[in-house]
């Protein structure tokens, strides 16, 4: 059976690092199944599988890890997408990098811990290649994946706007948050593989 | 027609971590309970669930929420081997801590100070934060968790390294990877899609 997260981390089928895997069985079940879910689902409704992949491959290279990277970017051209949204959806992802987490805090105690980051808005040429709708989409998971405490209604407004609805931001907002745990797996296991006893 | 976000009704929201209990109000319309399809239903897995508007929201996609709220339950309840429940809660409070989810961080604070009885090392640790000083495995722990959450990820051979050193097993040590890589989804549902207000009273 598929299992992308060994994949990914190079870990070998029967290898003592798969069968610790097997300790959490359910967990590393339905990691799979939450990939399937996203990625192959029943109905696609009204979020396509190229605009989930065209997410997909933003998110993996704003990560930078380089394994989940040229997966997902694979994934993006199996999709059937265009040349020209692949290069942009890359080229946007190395543009709009960062650290973090950051963000803000209400307003407190906390606001001693605020810190600014990038608050990545796409460009005119790039929001040309992806569309209106899209472009907010990638606006809205980078600052999910990087700054996700300055979450606010604004955003959402800024999505339900640009054509996406309630549920589709809601398949989304799973999609993104999916891979900011897939993608930590795998970098994980791939630590824990390379010291392998 | 385009839909519109929710605007919560007055409430007052908590400007600290804590480990008291709060609420969490939705920025998008749950599914109605009185409308939930079977399949909705089952995808709550706990039926008490189809009081929570959080769960309810994400019931809009069941196939997702279903698999999420499996690979959750198998990461922090299964009690085969691996690393004791509490650190298990240890590295979801540091994860929230870090990435600043104040309602994420008060349940599991509060589970990680019940199981492990050390409510003022888990009170520490959403006080002054991730650089807390606890002890030394419960330091590699955390700083485990904050290596996975950093992006650029920061986690490498030598936080397994650090993690055996202080006992963990490979067992353990999977475990660690899965609660933290578990709250950086978690996290960024729950800031996104609404936000968190303290109880009456």
């Amino acid at each position: 059976m598929t299992d992308v997260i060994n994949e990914l981390a190079g870990i070998a089928p029967g290898s003592a690092l798969d069968k610790a895997r097997d300790n959490r069985p359910e967990a590393r079940k339905h990691a799979q199944a939450s990939y399937d879910a996203l990625f192959t689902p029943k109905d696609v409704g009204t979020f396509s599988l190229q605009e989930r992949f065209a997410v997909a491959a933003f998110v993996a290279a704003l990560h930078g890890k380089e394994e989940t990277r040229d997966f997902y970017k694979e994934q993006l051209v199996v999709a059937g997408t265009s040349p020209e949204l692949q290069v942009t959806v890359a080229s946007e992802a190395f543009e709009a990098r960062a650290h973090g987490p950051y963000g803000h805090y209400p307003r407190g105690p906390l606001s001693l811990e605020n810190s600014d980051g990038l608050v990545y808005a796409v460009g005119a040429t790039a929001r040309h290649v992806l569309g209106q709708r899209l472009a907010t989409a990638l606006e809205h998971t980078h600052m999910l994946v990087f700054h996700p405490r300055d979450a606010a209604p604004p955003s959402l407004q800024a999505m339900l706007d640009a054509g996406w609805s309630t549920t589709d931001i809601v398949t989304l907002s799973q999609l993104v948050s999916f891979l900011a745990f897939q993608i930590r797996m795998v970098a994980g296991l791939k630590a824990l593989n390379a010291r392998a006893t | 027609m385009t839909e519109k976000t929710l605007t919560p009704p007055a409430h007052k929201e908590p400007v600290v971590f804590t480990r008291d209990q709060l609420d969490w109000l939705p920025w998008l319309e749950p599914a109605a309970e009185e409308t939930l399809t079977p399949r909705q239903k089952e995808s709550l897995v706990d039926a008490a669930r189809s009081k929570s508007p959080y769960f309810r929201l994400l019931a809009r996609d069941p196939d997702i929420l279903e698999a999420r709220t499996r690979t959750d339950k198998d990461i922090f309840y299964n009690p085969q081997a691996g690393l004791p429940r509490a650190e298990r809660e240890l590295a979801a409070a540091a994860t929230s801590r870090l990435n600043g989810c104040i309602y994420c961080a008060s349940v599991h604070a509060r589970h990680a100070a019940v199981y492990s009885k050390r409510e003022s090392d888990v009170q520490k640790l959403l006080d002054q934060g991730v650089s807390a000083d606890l002890d030394a495995r419960w330091n590699a722990i955390v700083a485990a968790s904050v290596a996975l959450t950093a992006i650029p990820i920061d986690f490498g051979p030598d936080d397994i390294d650090r993690l055996r050193k202080v006992g963990l097993d490979d067992l353990a040590i999977i475990d660690v990877i899965n609660a933290a890589s578990f709250f950086n989804w978690a996290n960024r549902l729950m800031l996104s899609l609404g936000e968190p207000a303290t109880t009456a009273g």
